[in-house]
């Protein structure tokens, strides 16, 4: 009979200290940054922030630390390839371009996957094809699959034809990195524009914010 | 002479049914579009293909005056990769349609002769299974179309 009555007594304290600790918490959450209400697969804390060592398509030597103050969107492919890299660029220009002014703050950083073939002139004239705001980078072999592996992606290159040409068979995901170099988002090349419009607004807001 | 009016009607009785008979008869193609890109690079082309008649006819690939080699592709993305391939054919039902479009069936063109520009007609001999083809103009779009436009 005591025993019985004792018990909730015993664990009121154990509740209220529970009880501020969420308090605590959630306050504490707020006085932090928000979590952004992304719409994309959300890789906060997830993937490490933008840093690499490439060339760009004027041949001069770049570092991830070059596009701080940027929203970076970071996306792999090879000019010969005719179909889902230009489709996925041509989204990627239509999605800046309806951020308006705001896409300024955005740099689309093409890493090419093909360096054998992917010389900086002629990523300079793809990656214009589709949008200034378009980076396009090339390196090593090595520094490339650094890179590619960084985020979690790879690469191949499938058996040639008789003439020499080849395919590459490539990670699709586009990754997005706030003005701070934080990864962000994961996006696919399948992911509705609207929702790409959405997150990167919040990406480019949130950056100019802070 | 009853024999040489025998075999001309009957020559021009098999030549009539083949000309009916031939798959690309019985296709039309709409949208007819290619993505032209920098540096002589190889280009995208896309069609919608419909099939009026009442057996399936089977794309085996083009040719073209312009581009050296064209080939019947397939892009796929599964697994988070994207990645693509050669096809040997791709069927139109009969009564059916079968699209090349991004990200999909296409046709890769590589080694043009002669500068493409935006707005340029380039015209594809389209090639059936059974030899015969379907000469097919394709509109040259620029590199950041995402259709065949207007």
């Amino acid at each position: 009979m005591m025993p019985g009555r004792l018990r909730p007594l015993a664990l009121l304290p154990l509740l209220l200290v529970v009880g501020l600790l969420v308090t605590s918490l959630l306050l504490g959450g707020c006085q932090r940054v928000a979590p952004l209400p992304l719409r994309l697969t959300n890789i906060t804390g997830h993937m490490p922030a933008l840093d690499f060592r490439l060339i760009d398509d004027h041949g001069k030597p770049v570092t991830g630390a070059d596009y701080r103050g940027k929203v970076v969107l970071l996306y792999f492919g090879y000019t010969h390839c005719p179909d889902v890299c230009p489709l996925t660029l041509a989204h990627l220009h239509v999605v800046l371009q309806r951020l308006g002014p705001l896409a300024d703050g955005a740099r689309i950083l093409f890493v090419s996957v093909d360096p054998a073939r992917d010389t900086p002139a002629i990523l300079h004239a793809y990656v214009n094809a589709f949008d200034p705001r378009a980076v396009g980078l090339t390196g090593t072999p090595g520094e490339i699959e650094a890179l590619v592996k960084r985020y979690r992606g790879s690469f191949s290159r499938e058996p040639g034809t008789a003439d020499g040409n080849y395919e590459v068979s490539h990670s699709s995901a586009i990754y997005l990195f706030d003005r701070e170099g934080n990864a962000r988002v994961l996006a696919t090349p399948s992911d509705s524009q609207d929702d790409l419009v959405h997150d990167l607004k919040l990406l480019l807001g949130a950056g100019a914010a802070s | 002479m009853k024999w040489l009016a025998l075999s001309l009607l009957l020559t021009g009785l098999l030549a009539g049914t083949a000309a009916h008979a031939t798959e690309a008869a019985h296709v039309r193609a709409s949208g007819a579009w290619i993505r032209v890109l920098p540096a002589a690079l190889p280009a995208g082309a896309y069609v919608t293909l419909h099939n009026g008649g009442d057996r399936p006819a089977v794309l085996r690939g083009a040719r073209s005056a312009v581009y050296a080699e064209v080939m019947l592709h397939q892009s796929s993305s599964t697994g988070g990769m994207s990645r693509m391939r050669m096809v040997d054919a791709l069927v139109v039902p009969a009564h059916g349609t079968a699209t090349l479009a991004p990200g999909g069936y296409h046709l890769m063109l590589t080694q043009p002769k002669q500068p493409v520009q935006p707005g340029d007609t380039v015209r594809l001999q389209l090639q059936f299974a059974d030899g015969s083809t379907l000469p097919t103009d394709f509109i040259a779009r620029p590199a950041d179309a995402l259709g065949a436009g207007r």
